[in-house]
């Protein structure tokens, strides 16, 4: 690697090769797209792997229906403000023919209901490789993922058999049938997507900045009210000004105190700030210590 | 700022996890709701948290109290970011150290004080010393439970270095550390006054990269971008990553198989034209002349050949379960390019713990040995040993799909 470049730079420049490595050797890739500043990241690099050209995979949605509707406006400015395809795969749909049920409780999740939707995507679109913006930063069970994370019919994950991945030369071969999940930003931590965003201006969800919102007090956490979430009588709710460090579902994405108007006040925000990212915001990964561990060997991202 | 990968290499025993831990916890890159957890996680009474427990990830591992995988690690301080490829330690797992050096910039190899340099030592100095790694750290762990003997710290640096003769390291620095206590990690132990060098951190700061800019430039073709629309109609851009070495505007081209000659007329860099590029970047090469290349072809400075042959000696690490059959015919992938080859014969096998050449024909998960294969067309490579980025490849078994082998090129 050369001493030349900044770290930024080589993060880019892993990235890019990444995508388009994966353009090469795979059929029918498709880029997950939730509308979060992680995957409009990779919109962003797919931009610079693939321009002039058009990008070799559609953006695939896996809309869980409980999310917030600034970014799935967002996700169809984009789509459109790019003019590249977008898929919408709906948990709705998957709930309803599966006959489904969300995790109970007061704050109910569909994280690990996306799992079926997108299954069916892939099986319908017939997708052999799906790029994601999961992070090895984020979790413990996703700091040994692979770039090229090989998954059976099931969509699978077992950490115990993941292939070598030798230097950057990536095996994307599969059986037929299996597919691959590749992370392209693995490397990066969430100050570096921060400093990224500021660095090449890319545009964001006004959710991600602050803004007044109406919240439950539910654990030290603030959950916005919405159709979802409506407050029981003896729930303390006030009026905040928040911001979203990440975008999950309504339901269970806690919202941040913040005054950060700017990517730079973000930055300044996350450097202060000593809890992680899905620690201070997903309500649904405490549950248990190994609660993604869980998820992902039953085919979560 | 720019970014350092290493990896660590010893066992649990060793304290290589409370090692990472260490220089996580005391450079604040642990989150406080992680912290939490490690606290509901740490069993032992009196001891606030366990150190180790931040880098075994998976529930199996922590059941089990070892690494199987290889976890990365992030942090970063105002000098660096650091990337830590954390790799198991025991000898059945060779296969992820391979994995994790193979990424990494440099070894630290950790020695536990009280048993100085062990066969475990010289397997992990050689897994890394093979790999390419050019810089290494020994770590003199456990230190404190010597008393900070100066003599013990002098002897084992001595033991390294009678055996340095035969690792490739360009540059090697010994430090007496307690990952558990903190000595000399992040700053400096009033414990060992008779240590002059830096503390870990500080080494791990501003130790130079190696660049693979110098040498001779190597480009392979990634993806063609043609987009055949209107406003792009005769666009060919050949995007791939500059392996080695630089291009600019005006160079005169091989195009290899195609041994063709031709010019470059504009270089692309993130959509931008530029005159020059450099090893590391993503770039986009246009040529004079319309001459027929698909992904996997070369594009060489005309006085700066590689190697052509379909014959070729190298190295194997294998690393699958079922072991190497010579006579049957593998996909190798070069980067791009994927040929298939027949391993012809294992010319001798390595043995990593004594480094001792053998006979020994019989090649299974874990070992390393050298062969020679032929391909069924052309390599257009280098020796590993002189370019780090096109001397190796991967051995990819057809029916599995897996990879079974990382070869170097000889």
């Amino acid at each position: 690697m050369s001493q030349q470049h900044n770290y930024l730079e080589q993060l880019e420049n892993e990235a890019i090769y990444i995508l388009r490595e994966t353009a090469a050797q795979f059929e029918k890739p498709a880029l997950l797209f939730s509308g979060g500043k992680d995957s409009i990241v990779l919109v962003h690099l797919a931009l610079k792997a693939f321009r002039p050209g058009k990008f070799p995979f559609p953006l695939v949605h896996v809309d869980t229906g409980h999310n917030f509707p600034e970014a799935i406006e967002f996700r169809d400015y984009l789509a459109n403000q790019i003019g590249e395809k977008l898929i919408v795969a709906s948990v709705e749909d998957s709930i309803k023919k599966y006959n489904l049920k969300e995790t109970a409780g007061r704050f109910p999740s569909r994280n690990a209901l996306q799992t079926y939707a997108l299954l069916d995507a892939i099986e319908e679109n017939e997708f052999d490789a799906c790029i994601g913006g999961a992070r090895r930063d984020e979790e413990k069970a996703r700091a040994k993922e692979r770039i090229f994370s090989v998954r059976d019919d099931f969509g699978q994950w077992d950490p115990k058999l993941q292939r070598p991945e030798l230097w950057d030369i990536l095996n994307g071969k599969v059986k037929k049938g299996h597919n691959v999940r590749v992370f392209p930003i693995s490397n990066w931590t969430e100050l570096d997507v921060w400093n990224y965003i500021q660095q090449n201006n890319i545009e964001l969800p006004s959710l991600y900045f602050a803004h007044e919102r109406e919240c439950i007090v539910h654990h030290d956490k603030l959950v916005a009210t919405s159709e979802f979430i409506q407050p029981l009588e003896n729930d303390e709710v006030v009026i905040e000004k928040v911001r979203y460090r990440t975008v999950g579902d309504m339901t269970c994405t806690a919202a941040v105190p913040s005054e950060a108007k700017t990517v730079q006040d973000i930055i300044d925000d996350i450097i202060q700030t000593r809890v992680s990212e899905r620690g201070q915001t997903r309500l649904d990964d405490q549950l248990s210590e190994a609660a993604m561990e869980d998820r992902k060997k039953q085919g979560y991202f | 700022m720019n970014t350092l990968r290493f990896i660590t290499a010893g066992n649990v025993d060793d304290g290589k996890s409370t090692l990472i831990g260490r220089l996580l916890y005391d450079s604040d890159s642990i989150h406080t709701d992680q912290l939490g957890v490690l606290q509901k996680q740490t069993k032992q009474e009196g001891v606030d948290i366990d150190l180790s427990l931040i880098t075994d990830g998976l529930r199996a591992e922590r059941e089990q109290g070892i690494t199987i995988d290889v976890a990365y690690k992030y942090f970063s301080t105002k000098k660096r970011k650091f990337i830590i490829a954390d790799a198991p330690g025991h000898e059945q797992y060779t296969r992820n150290m391979i994995t994790g050096a193979s990424n990494s910039d440099l070894i630290i190899i950790l020695v536990d004080a009280r048993k100085g340099i062990t066969e475990q030592t010289k397997r992990h100095a050689s897994i890394g010393s093979l790999m390419g790694i050019k810089k290494a750290i020994v770590a003199v762990n456990k230190i404190d439970l010597l008393n900070y003997s100066e003599t013990v710290f002098n002897q084992i640096k001595e033991d390294f270095e009678a055996i340095q003769a035969q690792l490739n390291f360009d540059e090697v620095h010994f430090l007496p550390v307690s990952a558990l206590v903190g000595d000399n990690i992040v700053s400096k132990s009033v414990n060992t006054p008779w240590y002059h060098g830096k503390a870990l951190l500080e080494t791990l700061e501003t130790i130079e990269l190696e660049t693979t800019e110098n040498l001779a430039s190597r480009f392979q073709v990634q993806w063609v971008i043609r987009p055949k629309d209107e406003a792009h109609h005769d666009y060919r851009g050949y995007a791939g990553l500059v392996l080695s070495g630089s291009y600019k505007v005006g160079d005169t081209v091989i195009i290899l198989p195609a041994n063709m000659a031709t010019k470059i007329v504009k270089i692309e860099k993130n959509l931008e034209s530029v005159q020059e590029v450099k090893a590391g970047d993503n770039v986009v090469l246009h040529f004079e002349n319309n001459i027929d290349i698909s992904r996997g072809d070369s594009v060489v400075l005309y006085h700066q050949l590689p190697i052509e042959s379909n014959q070729v000696k190298s190295w194997i690490s294998w690393l699958d379960n079922a072991p190497l059959q010579v006579g049957k015919t593998y996909l190798l992938q070069h980067r791009f390019k994927n040929v298939r080859v027949k391993i012809q014969e294992v010319t001798q096998k390595w043995n990593v713990n004594n480094w001792e050449f053998t006979n020994e024909t019989e090649i299974k998960l874990n070992d390393i040995a050298q062969i020679n294969l032929r391909t069924n067309q052309s390599l257009f490579f280098d020796a590993f040993e002189d370019n780090p980025k096109t001397g190796n490849a991967i051995l990819i078994d057809e029916t599995s799909n897996n990879t079974v082998g990382a070869l170097l090129f000889l």
